[in-house]
C-alpha cells in the first residue's frame, strides 16, 4: 500500500498544481514568444493553425465563463488524461518487456 | 519554447518528425527494459506532473515568462528513453488537445524536449554526475545543473531551427533565446532539484539514477 500512496501523492500534487496554481499562472509571453516579438517574426504564427480541432484550445475550457475556472478544468483535465495515457502507455511497455531488470 | 506553427521551414519540420518518429520507434521499443515494476505508474504520474507544471508560467523580466520543461526531471527519475516518452506523449497531448506548440512542429518540439531535453540532458548529468556525485550534495548539483543546461541548450537548438529556417539571423536569435532562457533555466533547475531531493528523501528506489549507485 506504500507504494500506492507515493503515486497517489504524487498524483494529487500534479492535478492540485493545474486546478489551483494554473489560474495564476503569468500571463506574459514565454521566451521564445517574446524573441519572436522583439525580432519581428511573431506574426509569423498568427492566423495560421495546422490544426484546428483541439478541444480545448489554450486550456481555457470552452463554455465556461469564468476564466480562472475554465483553466482549473483543462488543468485536471488534462492532467488526467496524460496521466491515464501514461500509465497505460508505460504497462504496456513493461509487459513487453517482462524480463527487464529493475530500475 | 513551444514552436507554433509559422516559425520554421517545411524541410526542417520534415526532417523532425523523420528523426523523432524513429526515436519514439526505439524508445517503445527498449524504454520498458528501463523501468523498474514500481516506475510503471511513476511514468504516469511524473507526465502528469510535466503537464501541470508548464502550465505555471512564471514571470522573468520585463514582460517575459518562462515555464518548468521536465525533461531532465523525468530522466533522472525514469531514465532517458523513458524520459523522452513522458516529452512526447505530454507534447502530443498538449498540440492535439490544447492546441500549444504547432502541429507542424510537433517533431522539432520532440526533437528539442524530448531527445535534446531528456536523452542528452541525462548524459549532461551523468557526466556532471561523474565528477561531483560522491555525496548527496554532489547529486544534487549534478540535477540542479543539468536542468538549468537543458534549458539554455534546449532554447539554443530551437533559435539554430528558426535561424535555419531562414526566419530570423542567427546573430539575433541566438543571443536572444539563450539569454531569457538563461534565466529561465534557474527556475527548472530549482523545481528539478527540490523534486529529485523530495522523491530521494521519500523514496530512494524509485530513482532511475540512485544516489548510492554514484558513490560505488
Amino acid at each position: 500500500m506504500k507504494k500506492f500512496g507515493f503515486v497517489t501523492i504524487g498524483l494529487l500534487v500534479a492535478l492540485a498544481i493545474a486546478i489551483f496554481a494554473s489560474p495564476f499562472a503569468s500571463s506574459f509571453p514565454d521566451g521564445l514568444e517574446w524573441v519572436a516579438e522583439q525580432t519581428g517574426f511573431l506574426h509569423l504564427s498568427e492566423g495560421y493553425a495546422a490544426w484546428t480541432k483541439s478541444p480545448v484550445p489554450d486550456y481555457e475550457m470552452p463554455g465556461v465563463g469564468n476564466p480562472a475556472a475554465a483553466t482549473a478544468l483543462a488543468g485536471l483535465i488534462g492532467t488526467l488524461a496524460v496521466f491515464i495515457v501514461g500509465f497505460g502507455l508505460a504497462k504496456l511497455m513493461k509487459s513487453g518487456k517482462s524480463g527487464g531488470s529493475a530500475a | 519554447m513551444h514552436i507554433p506553427d509559422g516559425f520554421v521551414s517545411t524541410e526542417l519540420s520534415v526532417a523532425a518528425f523523420a528523426i523523432s518518429g524513429l526515436a519514439a520507434a526505439v524508445s517503445l521499443k527498449k524504454a520498458g527494459k528501463d523501468l523498474g515494476e514500481k516506475q510503471v505508474p511513476l511514468l504516469g504520474v511524473t507526465a502528469a506532473f510535466v503537464f501541470a507544471a508548464q502550465m505555471m508560467n512564471f514571470p522573468v523580466l520585463g514582460g517575459t515568462s518562462g515555464h518548468f520543461m521536465g525533461a531532465v526531471l523525468a530522466s533522472v527519475l525514469l531514465g532517458p528513453l523513458n524520459a523522452f516518452i513522458v516529452m512526447l506523449l505530454v507534447l502530443s497531448i498538449q498540440c492535439f488537445g490544447f492546441a500549444d506548440g504547432g502541429l507542424t512542429a510537433l517533431g522539432l518540439n520532440v526533437f528539442n524536449m524530448g531527445f535534446i531535453g531528456g536523452v542528452i540532458g541525462y548524459c549532461i548529468f551523468r557526466g556532471i554526475l561523474a565528477v561531483s556525485g560522491k555525496s548527496k550534495t554532489g547529486y544534487a548539483f549534478a540535477v540542479g545543473a543539468a536542468s538549468w543546461l537543458s534549458i539554455v541548450l534546449v532554447s539554443s537548438v530551437c533559435a539554430f531551427e528558426i535561424a535555419l529556417s531562414g526566419t530570423a539571423p542567427l546573430k539575433v536569435v541566438l543571443p536572444a533565446m539563450a539569454g531569457v532562457h538563461a534565466l529561465i533555466g534557474f527556475g527548472e533547475a530549482v523545481i528539478t532539484v527540490s523534486v529529485v531531493s523530495l522523491v530521494a528523501g521519500v523514496r530512494p528506489d524509485m530513482l532511475h539514477t540512485r544516489i548510492a549507485e554514484a558513490q560505488a
